[in-house]
């Protein structure tokens, strides 16, 4: 086997070394019967150029070379070169967990710069180390505050990702924490007056997304009012990380849980993403997962260690904030490569194109179906209501276009009908608009006719 | 002893380097974007209030200074790549460069979670091997790839735990966790609402089944065990141990952060484990990535199967694939999308390197490794337990504390020789642990060269201990300030500060 380092001849000498004359003698504390006298029933060995073979193939099952005009919660950017060239250095993704700060200085000063960008761009004043994605993150932020406000339960918009209120549902099932939801209204925006009526002086947080999951941008000023005068806390969660360089970013919160995915991660079938939490400084003992802090060596020098780490479960056990131990340290490397290859400037700019990209194809598409949640800002993606069935459009576009459309929403939503969420990135060509506009006027003329 | 008796390093140059913030100077750009084929926006009509007024105060600076920040902070990270990295139940092995290579083939790399399914067939298709393959490894029933890590594997397992005996009508109160089990246990059984009572370890670093017989009632859900446990033994009462648990209605969960000891030589679906999770990016290759990402897959027998988490990859007859959302017992999702597939690709590509005879050879390899270490270092380092050990061993500083040194001075001055530490002050059964795991991937020159370090190390805590109490000696920086860095956290870089 080509990845073990040793020849018969050294196995041999180890094994007398140890005192034993087989392997098997080393096996024998697990009993004979358990012992396993048989091959595995998985395939033979592969040569590395039959590994690469047979995973070519499977890449050719998947959608090549479409465009996608698709987010939904996970988002088509470009990834600069350098992303790769420099994660690809074994020093970086062949490394653990900087348990050893003297030998792991690179990693904690990488964690120590992403958390200062996560801060600048959220508007909050600390950040943690990362969170395995946004669902999880959102997850964990709400039980934070459960733990800071001492209450008992939660409101999460129904705009939320459909997905991560799923996996909030699942984390909270069994804590005792009751959840219920808030409406969105005729514009997209979580429903004030419904939410105010909601809110009880047992509700720790109230969780909204914005954008949200209609790509539709919230009032978050306006809402964090109607929570903090319930006493409650709010936590914002963003799915499109990009929005951030254009849209004001939500500073009324008191915990802010990102996906990152935008910057730099792969799309790669829905994971590995990195998630993060950013809240307060006071409220950062009750933050869950790993953060890096900096301080000094013996002799003065400026250095970085993994810090606060009581709150941790390897200290805590039962106690601890959260159970996370192993987080997603090289895609928030990603995302602080990516964000120091854009800088200040150009993640306006990128999330300026996006903007453009998007408002082309809201007009492009509206002009064939109608928009829906009209009257309220939005980043790059809106709804798109069709007489024909979301799912039949994609298809066709997917087999006829090569076009990855819109998010069909009644799987979440029945009431929308036939709606979809679109999304165009600064990946989105023009060109792609214009035939999945095409696609959809054909739908339509189809659908009329049918209705006829 | 003089840093000429070190052989396995020699010091050189490294480079300074700032916090990326301090090379930032205004108008600098490390990109250029596509010039734009659709009209501009005014950004301000667009959004109204919800404009950004003010950009975020990101850095900078050319794409030359982000290669160079970069790579000098990489130089400063010690790596599986630069060599030996025994860190204890991390199963710090090689990570195949064609896991990588895979990994990022444009239409696995860039696919949409929701694309279609008819578009996605080769996702599913990777992800449906390596599903069958670890039911195979693992001799259970059904598996979910979901779990992001080997915690969040764990909380799925004991929700599993949880929604089958809700299911049978009572979901008890409280899940054993042996005292010697890693502190994400006892964490993830509260967060599913379970208290958490202490289960002894015997003599031999075992389960006490006497112990176990008296805790074991119909109040218990059930035991989380780690086999081989972090002591590297293997719990030899493990059918009994079951045999226990089941006649009161309980379940095993397994913690299979240990698998590398077992894979292909043993399988716990066949010795009573009811469910498990396995480290992807401990026993299965993926990289570490320096604290992430990781993944937890999670296996289970046939009687928890209705309670995995949606959704679940299924072939129809004619051999497509589609993801099944229509589970109607599921604990629900535990992650958005299907878990991290990206380290669903690396495991399946390692599982067909090695195929079973490669996979045995790896596990004979871990173990025969970790014994020779406990064979050349046993006498110099005090062995707690004298129990047979599996793919690692845990020594305890006694000896050496006698002279004031204690496993964490030891793990600093075996820097100085060229290793990472192993894991210092764990399992906690153990007074000053030294805990110890080779992996397979270490030749027999690296493991001579670390019991001479090791043996070196011991020397000089009798001959110049202030050595050893001071080190590392040779790294960038020294000893660091962990107690200051708690006390006044300083979480983010600030403008104007060094």
């Amino acid at each position: 086997m080509r990845y073990l380092p040793k020849s018969p001849a050294e196995r041999a000498l180890m094994l007398s070394a140890i005192g034993v004359n087989s392997i098997d003698e080393l096996f024998a504390p697990i009993p004979a019967e358990f012992r396993l006298t048989r091959d595995l029933a998985i395939p033979p060995q592969m040569a590395e150029s039959e590994i690469v073979d047979w995973f070519r193939a499977r890449a050719a099952e998947n959608a090549t070379g479409y465009d996608i005009l698709l987010g939904a919660g996970a988002y088509h950017h470009y990834r600069p070169l350098v992303i790769d060239a420099l994660i690809s250095r074994g020093e970086w993704f062949t490394a653990y967990t900087p348990y050893q700060p003297e030998i792991a200085q690179g990693t904690l000063q990488a964690i120590f710069e992403f958390q200062t960008m996560i801060c600048e761009l959220t508007g909050m004043e600390v950040a943690n180390a990362s969170m395995y994605d946004g669902s999880t993150g959102a997850a964990e932020a709400v039980m934070m505050a459960i733990r800071i406000t001492g209450r008992s339960s939660a409101i999460l918009a129904r705009s939320v990702h459909p997905e991560y209120r799923e996996v909030i549902a699942t984390y909270a099932k069994y804590q005792g924490l009751p959840l219920t939801e808030a409406a969105f209204t005729a514009n997209g925006r979580v429903d004030l007056a419904a939410l105010d009526a909601a809110i009880t002086p047992a509700t720790a947080c109230v969780l909204i997304q914005s954008p949200n999951f209609f790509g539709t941008i919230e009032d978050v000023a306006a809402i964090a009012d109607v929570v903090h005068a319930k006493g409650a806390l709010l936590v914002v969660s963003i799915a499109e990380a990009l929005s951030l360089g254009i849209v004001r970013p939500p500073t009324e919160a008191d915990i802010v849980s990102l996906e990152a995915q935008s910057f730099g991660v792969p799309l790669s079938y829905g994971g590995p993403y990195a998630g993060v939490i950013a809240t307060r400084e006071k409220f950062v003992r009750q933050i869950p997962g790993r953060l890096a802090g900096q301080t000094t060596d013996r002799n003065g020098k400026r250095g970085f260690v993994l810090t606060l780490s009581t709150r941790e479960q390897h200290i805590r056990r039962e106690k601890a904030t959260s159970n996370i131990c192993t987080n997603q340290a090289l895609i928030a490397l990603m995302v602080n490569i990516y964000m120091d290859v854009y800088g200040r400037l150009g993640i306006r700019e990128l999330a300026e194109q996006n903007l453009a990209k998007a408002a082309y194809a809201r007009k492009a598409l509206g002009a064939k179906a109608t928009i829906l949640f009209d009257g309220a800002p939005r980043f790059n993606e809106f709804v798109l209501q069709t007489s024909q069935d979301a799912y039949e459009i994609s298809h066709r576009l997917a087999a006829k276009n090569k076009i990855i459309g819109g998010f069909p929403l009644r799987k979440f939503y029945h009431e929308l009908g036939n709606a979809a969420v679109w999304c165009a990135t600064e990946l989105t060509s023009r060109a792609a608009i214009d035939t999945a506009a095409s696609e959809v006027d054909v739908s339509q003329a189809v659908a009329t006719e049918v209705n006829r | 002893m003089s840093n000429q008796d070190i052989r396995k390093v020699t010091t050189h140059i490294s480079q300074n380097e700032g916090l990326i913030f301090e090379h930032s100077s205004p108008g600098k750009k490390a990109y250029r974007l596509r010039a734009l084929d659709v009209p501009e926006v005014d950004a301000a009509a667009e959004l109204g209030d919800a404009l950004r007024t003010e950009s975020a105060a990101l850095p900078e600076v050319s794409e030359i200074e982000i290669i160079r920040h970069f790579t000098r902070l990489s130089t400063w990270n010690y790596a599986i790549d630069h060599g030996m990295y025994p860190l204890g139940s991390c199963t710090m092995k090689y990570n195949p460069r064609v896991n990588e290579v895979v990994a990022r083939l444009d239409a696995i790399a860039e696919a949409h979670p929701y694309q279609p399914e008819q578009n996605s067939q080769g996702a599913l298709r990777i992800m449906k091997a390596l599903a069958d393959q670890l039911i195979e490894i693992t001799g259970m029933d059904a598996i979910t790839l979901q779990p992001a890590a080997g915690a969040h594997g764990e909380l799925t397992g004991i929700l599993l735990m949880r929604a089958y005996l809700e299911s049978q009508g009572n979901p008890r109160k409280k899940v054993l966790i042996p005292d010697s089990a890693h502190g994400t246990n006892p964490a993830t059984a509260a967060m599913v609402g379970y208290e958490v009572e202490n289960l002894r370890s015997d003599a031999r670093g075992m389960v006490d089944l006497a112990a176990l017989e008296a805790q074991m009632n119909e109040d218990v859900a059930g035991l989380m065990l780690t086999n081989p446990n972090t002591l590297g033994i293997f719990d030899d009462q493990i059918a009994s141990i079951a045999e226990i648990l089941h006649r009161k209605g309980g379940l095993l969960y397994m913690d299979g952060a240990n698998m590398n000891a077992l894979v292909a030589k043993a399988r716990p679906g066949d010795f009573g484990v009811d469910m498990m999770h396995l480290n992807l990016h401990k026993t299965f290759s993926t990289p570490h990535g320096g604290g992430g990402p990781g993944c937890g897959p999670v296996a289970c027998k046939k009687a928890l199967e209705p309670f995995l988490p949606k959704p679940i990859v299924v072939e129809a007859a004619d051999g497509t694939l589609r993801l099944d959302y229509d589970r109607p017992q599921s604990i629900g999702r535990v992650r958005a999308f299907f878990g991290n597939f990206g380290m669903h690709v690396r495991a399946l590509a390692y599982i067909m390197a090695n195929g079973p005879d490669g996979l045995r050879q790896t596990t004979e390899d871990a173990v025969l490794n970790a014994n020779y270490l406990r064979k050349k270092l046993e006498g110099t380092f005090d062995l707690p337990y004298s129990t047979p050990t599996m793919h690692e061993v845990v020594f305890s500083d006694k000896l050496q504390s006698k002279l004031g040194i204690k496993t964490g001075d030891i793990a600093k001055r075996l820097i100085d020789y060229g290793f990472h530490p192993y894991t210092v002050s764990f399992p906690l059964v153990v007074h000053g642990a030294l805990m110890i795991e080779p992996t397979e991937s270490e030749p027999l020159e690296e493991l001579d060269l670390f019991v001479d370090a090791m043996k070196s190390i011991a020397q000089e805590a009798i001959e110049s201990p202030e050595l050893v109490k001071t080190a590392p000696h040779s790294t960038r920086l020294s000893r660091l300030d962990e107690t200051a860095a708690a006390r006044k956290p300083i979480l983010r870089w600030q403008p104007g500060t060094k």
